[in-house]
């Protein structure tokens, strides 16, 4: 079983911390800020689940009981890749997000805005722009084209 | 035989990157994803057979032998999850093939469409198929890599917020996959499943049920499981009727055997698990009591789907042999069925141009093909006799009483559920087969695939949705033989050693 310094499992708890933190919020951008440091935390994690630092592992550099555990180190390099990747992507969306809609916030989900519209006197959610304090958004403009559950 | 295993993996990669060099003939992409998954299918039946007759086809990858290689091993529950999974997924792409030629007319496809619907039967044929934590980590990335491009694809200002709410949860569950991984790691120095189960045993006990709890978190995110599944009935319903009975057939059930695999290979416990019998029933009641509320034909669906998952969960916190060969069974059969009823509720779509359940009405008169196709599958779901759903569910019921109290009082739930399912589903058919017929709405935004008035259906749609409802009759006519499969792979999963000595030899 390997064990880590404190040092280090401070630091990965200040990036854990950190990740979470920022995915709760709204913004997309802070959101995709959160799943990098989350993503760096988690790839930390897996370098050090490998043990303590140690000598290359290339065979006749060192002798062999120097030598740090390769494996983590292949899986970090993979798990880097894929989350690079998949940040790009997310970032492409955030991009598309600001352009269909004008800005990168993620929404109420759809459920919540019925169940809010429906509960309003008049229950509907077109009447948003008048009264309410709520900022129009052209998103849930666009889906309140879907039919809304008529109050009961 | 060995080199067979690969081939489910192989095929639909290669195949992949064939459809991106022959992005301008759109026949010749649709040809090759028909003929690669018809392959995959043959192989995942030819396996299927071998691994019930002679134990785990197992291939060790560039010659390292395990631990220290990667391997794929196909015993009789992935090669039979591979074949279920593989001849919806060629279902599917008939009917989004046909739906595209009815929209835009037979000369053209997307770009992106067919190489990534590809990619994604890739990594759901890894996800069965590998015997590595960390494969299975880059098996589940492919996929939802591809399923992000699938339900983000041709998005607009309405669907793309819970595309993102889908991709963000979707990443954080991998993330948290990452981290479950460098933990295990760095508590027994492996990522080889067989050699895990060995090492994962001289663990201390404490060790050892946070590593497994954070696994049930981890696929419990992934397979929907109460209460982790939020963020499933506000994006499926969102991408287009192929796409969601692709995701709803086939991604949800991966998360759920992976669960399988890990709880009962990894981490075997003695008798029933509390925490997992308490979170059935929740995913059960949840789920069904969602559906009622719903309006939402696609949204009503996707609960069901949430409260399937709990029969499952059900079969697997049962923890014995009969457990999980009821819950072998119930995804093989769940697969199908849900699956048929996203492309269904597609059809009924277009008949209608509303996804609104109270806006729809008379659908009866006016397409009784349209009424025939949405009530096998939808009494299937609730499981009543003879169709699949009810084999299934009677499995799971047999082992249920079969083992404790506690196991027989979630099987009354699992009875109460499927009469919520029924109920669900009867009022879906009073209200949109039913009733004053009522004129269908016309197509409020055509660039959109999503809500498609156009009642262009072409009859290719039809046969696809017909061909996975003869699978599921199939599935219930060879009830017999198939739940003998399941019998003896629950009995394999429990019993550990036909893995274990087919891996590690």
């Amino acid at each position: 079983m390997i064990t880590i310094n404190v040092a280090m499992a401070v630091v990965l708890a200040v990036l854990y911390s950190v990740g979470f933190y920022l995915l709760m919020q709204r913004s997309l951008m802070r959101i995709l800020i959160g799943i990098v440091v989350l993503g760096h935390g988690a790839n930390l994690l897996l370098q050090l689940a490998g043990g303590p630092p140690a000598r290359a592992p290339v065979l006749g550099t060192a002798p062999a009981e120097d030598f740090a555990d390769p494996l983590p180190q292949a899986l970090a390099l993979t798990a880097i890749v894929i989350t690079f990747a998949l940040t790009t992507y997310l970032l492409a969306l955030g991009y598309r997000s600001w352009v269909l809609t004008g800005h990168d916030e993620v929404q109420d989900d759809l459920e919540d805005r019925r169940i809010a519209a429906s509960e309003r006197p008049d229950g509907s959610m077109e009447e948003d722009t008048e009264g309410t304090d709520e900022i129009v958004d052209p998103g849930s403009a666009a889906a309140s084209n879907e039919p809304v559950e008529a109050p009961r | 035989m060995t080199t067979l295993v690969t081939l489910p993996v192989l095929l639909p990669i290669l195949g992949a990157a064939l459809t991106v060099i022959f992005a301008r003939s759109a026949m010749v992409q649709r040809l090759i994803g028909i003929v690669v998954l018809a392959c995959v299918s043959a192989v995942a039946a030819i396996l299927l057979v071998a691994a019930d007759r002679s134990g785990p086809v197992v291939v060790e990858l560039g010659g390292w032998p395990a631990p220290v290689g990667i391997v794929l091993v196909a015993d009789r529950l992935s090669a039979l999850l591979l074949l279920v999974s593989t001849v919806v997924t060629l279902a599917v792409l008939v009917y989004a093939i046909d739906q595209r030629i009815s929209d835009y007319g037979r000369d053209t496809a997307s770009t992106t469409f067919h190489p990534i619907f590809l990619l994604l039967s890739t990594g759901v044929s890894l996800a069965y198929l590998t015997g590595d934590l960390f494969s299975l980590f880059v098996a589940f990335e492919i996929m939802l890599a591809a399923s992000y491009v699938l339900i983000t694809r041709r998005t607009n200002a309405s669907r793309i917020r819970s595309g993102m709410t889908y991709v963000i949860i979707s990443l954080t569950s991998s993330l948290l996959f990452l981290t479950t991984i460098a933990l295990v790691y760095a508590s027994t120095g492996t990522v080889n499943l067989a050699d895990l189960a060995n090492r994962v045993a001289e663990l201390p006990p404490g060790l050892r049920t946070l590593l497994s709890m954070l696994t049930i978190v981890t696929f419990g995110i992934k397979a929907a499981m109460v209460p982790l599944h939020f963020w499933l009935p506000d994006s499926y319903p969102n991408a287009p009727a192929p796409v969601t009975a692709l995701f709803a057939g086939l991604l949800t059930k991966v998360g759920i055997y992976a669960l399988l695999r890990t709880q009962t290979l990894v981490f075997p416990g003695a008798g029933p698990s509390a925490v997992l019998l308490v979170l059935a029933v929740l995913t059960m009641v949840v789920g069904a009591l969602g559906a009622l509320a719903q309006n939402d034909l696609n949204r009503l669906l996707s609960f069901l789907l949430v409260s399937h998952i709990g029969f499952m969960l059900f079969g697997l916190a049962v923890y014995d042999a009969h457990g999980a060969a009821g819950t072998a069974l119930y995804i093989v059969h769940h697969i199908t069925v849900q699956a048929t009823l996203f492309l269904v509720g597609g059809l009924i779509t277009r008949r209608t141009g509303t996804v609104s359940i109270d806006q729809m009405g008379g659908l009866a008169r006016r397409s009784p093909v349209l009424a025939v196709l949405f009530a096998i599958p939808a009494l299937t779901l609730a499981g009543i006799p003879p169709t699949s759903g009810f084999v299934a569910k009677l499995a799971l019921l047999q082992a249920g009483a079969g083992a404790t109290v506690g196991t027989a009082v979630v099987a009354g739930f699992v009875v109460l559920a499927s009469l919520l399912t029924l109920w669900a589903v009867v009022r879906v058919w009073i209200r949109v087969f039913w009733g004053a017929e009522k004129e269908p709405l016309p197509d409020a935004d055509p660039t959109d695939e999503l809500v498609v008035g156009t009642a262009k259906t072409s009859k290719p749609m039809y046969v696809a949705t017909a061909a996975l409802i003869a699978v599921s009759i199939a599935i219930a006519a060879a009830a017999g033989p198939l739940s003998a499969v399941t019998e003896r792979a629950g009995t394999d999963l429990l019993a550990r050693t036909p893995y274990l000595e087919a891996v590690l030899g």
